[in-house]
């Protein structure tokens, strides 16, 4: 057996309709993994999105996943950042913490160490806004667990390369 | 460009001209209305009326694979649209260009759950090449041009266009197809040089050569078979096809081992077991040709010339892929054998060749003749000898009947077998003949086909008779669902659960209903003389073939088993003893 690998892929598409459908519904149709999936228009003139998909497979998956995707007709340009060089990935989350006394300083005091802003405020609750990498969320949303954490929301990994090239 | 002013619908019948299209193949409804009004105000366009949407699309592929033009299919919405699917998921499993025009609900309406409304791009994203929901009557000539483009480049495939009733009406602007620059489609034709270099050195270097086509150089084009020909011929390599390969290179070719796969020859699966360097041209590595892949021919390098880059290194790693049109790598490699002044390696080869024709003289197709029953085996290789020299094209359905075809009928020329490979779709051989007779009027047109089969589009017999195609519909009547018989007894240990048709309807009465000729055979006598009938028939004509209900189909390579683990007659089933558990899973 191969080993499983973890791939971030950028897929630059024409921001049509349906066309999240045909990426999500060959991830779907032929068994490969999500991870996590991010999807917005990033040129307008052009009209095209970027969808940012984390992935894992064997290394003949992960090239099928992206001969695949390259087949499919809107799709401009797929681009394996894990395997075309150094890239910088970030992630996005709102984090909501509910309680009070000890617990609710406690979370303010990591908040603090982590970086992560303060979006909302109640006498009882936070929601603290928080970019890094996906490792360094886990490790926040776990040390907040016993502090009272209620919801997080999780925007998926965007990922660009690193220096003057394109994507 | 200058627009002209038209209607939607009309946009749609002028579009279709301006593609060349001479025929389609449809079934009216509410949601086209407005292009059946429009197609009943002109005369350049054919409509060939079917009985069921599914034989539509059947039907186009018929037409598109024995002429290499774009089958066109127009549906209306709903259950048009949904009848089509299994016709759309075939062409898009063997490369076959389809354009599919489905009608569907006022713009307005989409999404309420109006009548007849269904969400056929979302149904077919996944079953076509590619599709579009049209929203803007001013989108729609583009749309229509693109679709022709896309289903046609690159590796074939079907393309559906939805057409909401009230774009249809609307008055919009149309524009002629010009030069088609799609903003991202662009598939890859032409090989990479250095590749071209390795694939030459291998194949010139090779000692147990084996080229391995399939359906790709048909699709490819004439030239694409040419070249393919040529190739074989001068480096006087070994060359198997696969089954929608067949006819790639003649059949009597000396240096062609039949078919490859689970009911490919002995020779054919050995030498590819076997060789040293396999050259896939057109080919993609399917389940039914590699058998169990930690197996698969252990000892090649293997070259890889697919159009499509997802066929390669999907079930099998190649060494050296060619990304490309068939024929322009096939031109490439000639020319590189030419600069490198090839000659084969007359020793390794004339070894390999002394082993192939130890297999070969096995006789892998050999069957017990008798005089008591009609062997099916017999009855195909009859209908072969008695229409050789004719024009013939041959469709079938999907089973044993297929996979006799396949193996007793030689074809010498592409485009003259129509079947359907990779989704393996019972009740295509006669839609599929109906395509084909309205592309080919005076040729002969067969369709070999196995009782339950041709019962799933029987209705298309009305089609035919309306449009006076003299059709041939050969059935092996064994009253069984032969293939599926043959796996209950080879893996489930003889119960043959529901395999078994009762109630068959009398075929030469139904015929005769349908107002085609029906002719009966139940003796070996009688095959020639049912033969020579049908073809002396200018009608539609349905002949009973009454064969042995327990034959079944060798040589076969059981599902989980390696190419030099075939099995070549009953006897050798006794011998292998049962198959594996891994193997039971396998379809």
């Amino acid at each position: 057996m191969s080993v499983i690998e973890k791939h971030t892929i950028a897929v630059l598409v024409d921001n049509e309709p349906g066309i999240l459908a045909r990426v999500v519904g060959l991830f779907s149709g032929r068994g490969y993994n999500i991870e996590s999936l991010t999807v917005a228009e990033t040129d307008r003139a052009n009209s095209l999105s970027r969808i940012t998909v984390v992935t894992s497979g064997t290394p003949m998956i992960i090239e099928q996943i992206k001969a695949q995707l390259s087949r499919l007709v809107p799709v401009h340009a797929v681009r394996d950042l894990t395997e075309e060089g150094p890239h910088v990935e970030r992630e996005l989350a709102l984090i909501k913490v509910a309680g009070t006394g000890e617990k609710r300083i406690e979370s303010l005091r990591l908040a603090d160490i982590f970086r992560a802003r303060v979006i909302d405020s109640t006498i009882e609750s936070f929601v603290f806004e928080m970019t890094g990498s996906t490792e360094k969320l886990n490790a926040f949303i776990n040390l907040m667990e016993p502090l009272g954490l209620v919801d997080v929301s999780r925007t998926g990994v965007v990922a660009i390369s690193r220096g003057a090239a394109r994507f | 460009m200058a627009t002209e002013q038209m209607a939607g619908a009309e946009m749609v019948i002028r579009a279709l001209g301006d593609q060349g299209v001479d025929v389609i193949f449809g079934y009216p409804g509410g949601a086209v209305l407005p292009i059946y009004d429009a197609l009943f105000k002109q005369n350049h366009l054919r409509h060939v009326l079917v009985r069921h949407e599914q034989g539509a699309v059947h039907a186009a592929e018929g037409y598109a694979r024995s002429t290499g033009k774009v089958g066109v299919v127009l549906v209306t919405s709903g259950p048009g649209a949904t009848n089509a699917v299994t016709g759309l998921t075939d062409a898009l499993m063997d490369s076959v260009p389809i354009v599919c025009l489905t009608g569907q609900v006022p713009t307005h309406l989409i999404g309420n759950d109006a009548f007849q409304e269904a969400d056929t791009t979302g149904i077919t994203r996944p079953c076509t090449k590619h599709n579009y929901l049209v929203k803007d009557v001013n989108d729609l000539a583009r749309v229509l041009h693109e679709a022709f483009h896309v289903a046609r480049t690159g590796r074939p495939g079907p393309v559906v266009v939805d057409l909401p009733k009230d774009v249809l009406f609307a008055i919009g602007g149309y524009r002629g197809p010009g030069s088609v620059q799609h903003k991202t489609y662009r598939p890859q034709v032409k090989p990479d040089a250095a590749r071209i270099d390795e694939a030459v050195a291998l194949i010139a270097a090779a000692k147990r050569p084996l080229f391995y086509g399939g359906g790709g150089i048909i699709n490819s084009g004439p030239r694409a078979c040419t070249l393919f020909a040529e190739l074989v011929h001068l480096t006087r390599y070994p060359c198997t096809l696969t089954l929608m390969g067949l006819g790639a290179l003649p059949a009597s070719a000396r240096q062609f081992l039949g078919m490859v796969g689970m009911h490919g020859t002995y020779e054919a699966n050995l030498a590819m077991h076997g060789c040293d360097v396999m050259v896939a041209v057109g080919s993609r590595f399917d389940d039914r040709v590699t058998g169990r892949l930690n197996a698969f021919s252990p000892n090649s390098k293997k070259i890889h010339i697919d159009i499509d880059p997802s066929s390669i290194n999907k079930n099998v790693h190649v060494d050296v892929p060619l990304v490309s049109d068939v024929a322009n790598a096939l031109d490439a490699i000639h020319a590189g054998l030419k600069a490198r002044r090839f000659r084969p390696n007359q020793e390794a080869l004339a070894a390999w060749w002394k082993e192939i024709e130890a297999w070969r003289a096995r006789d892998c197709l050999a069957y017990a003749k008798t005089d008591k029953v009609i062997k099916p085996q017999y009855a195909i290789e009859r209908l072969h000898q008695l229409t050789r020299g004719k024009d013939i094209y041959v469709t079938t359905e999907v089973g044993q009947h297929q996979m006799w075809a396949a193996q007793f009928f030689k074809f010498e020329k592409p485009r003259h077998w129509m079947t359907s490979g990779g989704l393996g779709t019972m009740g295509y051989g006669l839609p599929a003949a109906i395509g084909v007779q309205i592309a080919h009027p005076g040729a002969l047109v067969v369709d070999i086909a196995g009782e339950a089969s041709i019962l799933m589009n029987i209705q298309e017999m009305s089609t035919a008779c309306q449009y006076r195609l003299p059709v041939k519909i050969f059935i092996l009547n064994n009253q069984y669902m032969g293939m599926v018989r043959q796996w209950q007894e080879l893996l489930h240990g003889g119960r043959y659960s529901e395999s078994y048709t009762a109630s068959l309807p009398d075929f030469v009465k139904l015929a005769d209903a349908f107002g085609a000729v029906g002719l009966r055979a139940t003796k070996t006598e009688d095959v020639d003389r049912v033969i020579k009938e049908m073809l002396a028939v200018d009608k539609a004509v349905i002949v009973d073939v009454v064969v042995d209900e327990l034959e079944n189909c060798f040589p076969m390579i059981p599902s989980g088993a390696a190419h030099n683990e075939m099995l070549l007659g009953p006897e050798d089933k006794k011998a292998a003893g049962p198959v594996s558990e891994e193997g039971m899973v396998l379809v």
